[in-house]
């Protein structure tokens, strides 16, 4: 009987301590920034959490400067950003002993559509930024046929329209008339049945129903994307202070690895490989 | 347990039940209302309601919804345009001059219309109406009012048959034999008799189908074309409430003057569909007066 009770206290004794141990190993990572990168961040945690139970990450958007600000003021770990950090918020972190630490980990570009039959091949980025804020309304202005231009574009809550916003229409309006889609998929499927039409979509959904133009002579391409030689492009960030340590550094290995980078690319972006 | 006590007990537990969807339906309005007021800190009602740009994300951003409001509206106006004569022409035929045989027929077929998501509704409009709309009328673009309209009147009709077709043969049979006594003919009969009598019944069914339109999500963000101006005509592209608010609450950050914005907009709706229901309940009530 002595022993039975022994045994079953060492038993005991044992499981707590590996439920304790786990306990202890329960982290957690905070995640805050840029919708633009927000869907990889988001599949990636997911997929992440999948493999690492015990890995505790909430992802949140805010955009990059909440992103950054956060970070400053530690209250999350990763910081994920679409721009590269001002001078003015490195100013602050060093100010607050934070040491912010700039990881690439996808490049955005974005593709300007056509419908096949059209004869343009190619824009400069002031004709487009005409386009679309009204300036150029018909194709034959662009050397084109006697049409007018249907004007696509995203919703403006989209991180789509966000990077189209601010590499080509530099914070100008977009004409109010403009037709609205609310996806990359969307917009393709427009943009192949209407002749007269213009959109744009992120790389990754480009398909041959469609024509991509050149843009200040460059086609849009995983490799003229990843040079930065094509105009509407840029790179996406994840910051953090100092050094990757811990979770922070598995979860950002994971982004940057094969499979993490797969991701990248299913949700629309330039894989970095 | 007595007898009483049992049926006490079932019926409170049935009372708990009904009273969900009220508690359901309070929990929504506060939420609405709580999220969408704020917007009001960052613009007035007037700037709201009858501001000409929605540019919710710029530097300043504007948020003037009257572009909004027009849409949903010019989409309802045309949908009924096209849904009521479909609508009350299928009742009367159903309930007065189709043979039973045909009648069990058509009746469940006109229902399943309603039974097919908006979403499939919005995927032919822009695969299949949205083209042909472009190449009959010769526009850029199928994308409009008119190809929304069409197949948002086509997605009322069933709301309309059904609710009219109810109030048709609600007609007291004393009303169409008197007319007959008087010599009047099935068509007469219909026209000057039981039309009239069933008018109440029908303007509900109308209200009811304008109610269903003007909530519309899906259909319209896909086939309405989603150009945020004043609109001038049918063949133009247009955004309504609905398609704003599912288009751009997904990736808005929470709290922001956008997001708030597309709660108000919520609000807005939400007054439109009310007041609507409300008038279609006072409509059949009074028309149950009339018939005694």
């Amino acid at each position: 009987m002595k022993r039975v009770i022994l045994v079953g206290t060492l038993v005991t004794l044992v499981l707590g301590l590996m439920v304790a141990s786990v306990y202890a190993e329960s982290r957690r990572l905070i995640i805050q920034g840029s919708t633009t990168v927000l869907p990889i961040a988001q599949k990636c945690a997911e997929v992440f959490t999948q493999k690492h139970p015990e890995a505790n990450i909430s992802v949140r958007g805010g955009g990059s400067g909440t992103g950054i600000a956060a970070l400053i003021d530690g209250i999350c770990d990763i910081a994920d950003s679409s721009r590269p950090i001002k001078d003015k918020e490195i100013n602050k972190a060093v100010e607050r002993r934070i040491d912010p630490v700039a990881h690439v980990i996808a490049m955005d570009g974005i593709a300007v559509i056509v419908h096949p039959s059209n004869p343009v091949n190619e824009l400069t980025l002031t004709q487009l930024k005409d386009i679309y804020t009204g300036r150029i309304s018909n194709w034959s202005e662009l050397g084109g046929k006697n049409q007018k231009i249907v004007v696509i574009s995203r919703d403006v809550a989209s991180g789509t329209f966000e990077c189209f916003n601010k590499l080509v229409l530099k914070k100008q309006r977009v004409r109010p008339d403009a037709l609205l889609q609310a996806s990359n998929a969307a917009v393709l499927s427009v943009v192949k049945r209407t002749k007269g039409a213009i959109g744009y979509v992120g790389l990754g959904y480009l398909s041959s129903e469609v024509k991509a133009l050149k843009i200040e002579g460059i086609l849009p391409s995983e490799d003229t994307v990843l040079k930065g030689t094509y105009p509407i492009s840029r790179p996406l960030f994840m910051y953090t202070n100092g050094k990757p340590k811990g979770l922070a550094k598995d979860f950002i290995d994971f982004v940057l690895s094969e499979e993490g980078q797969g991701i990248v690319k299913e949700q629309g972006f330039v894989p970095l490989k | 347990m007595k007898r009483t006590q049992k049926e006490n007990l079932i019926r409170g537990f049935f009372c708990l039940f009904a009273s969900l969807s009220i508690l359901f339906l309070l929990g929504i309005l506060i939420v609405l209302f709580k999220e969408g007021l704020p917007i009001f800190k960052v613009t007035t009602f007037k700037e709201f309601l009858f501001g000409k740009f929605w540019y919710p994300t710029y530097e300043p951003p504007e948020f003037g919804i009257l572009p909004l409001i027009l849409g949903s509206f010019l989409v309802t106006l045309g949908a009924l345009i096209i849904s009521v004569p479909l609508g009350v022409a299928s009742a009367i035929y159903i309930s007065e001059a189709a043979s039973p045989k045909i009648k069990e027929f058509i009746k469940p077929v006109i229902e399943l219309l309603a039974g097919i998501p908006s979403v499939v509704y919005g995927f032919f409009g822009m695969v299949v109406v949205a083209p042909l709309v472009a190449k009959i009328f010769n526009l850029p673009v199928g994308l409009n009012a008119f190809t929304a309209s069409l197949i948002l009147g086509i997605m009322a009709i069933p709301t309309i048959t059904s609710i009219s077709e109810d109030a048709i043969s609600a007609v007291p049979k004393r009303f169409k034999e008197a007319s007959y006594a008087l010599g009047a003919n099935k068509w007469e009969t219909i026209l000057r008799a039981t039309l009239p009598a069933a008018g109440g019944g029908i303007t509900t069914a109308i209200i009811l189908g304008i109610a269903r339109v003007i909530g519309e999500t899906m259909t319209v963000l896909m086939v309405a074309g989603g150009a945020a101006v004043i609109p001038h005509s049918f063949f133009q592209p247009v955004r309504t409430m609905t398609a704003t608010i599912a288009a751009e609450m997904g990736e808005t950050v929470a709290g922001s003057a956008h997001f708030c914005a597309l709660f108000a907009i919520a609000i807005v709706l939400f007054v439109i569909t009310l007041s609507f229901n409300i008038l279609a309940d006072i409509l059949t009530q009074r028309f149950r007066k009339r018939l005694g």
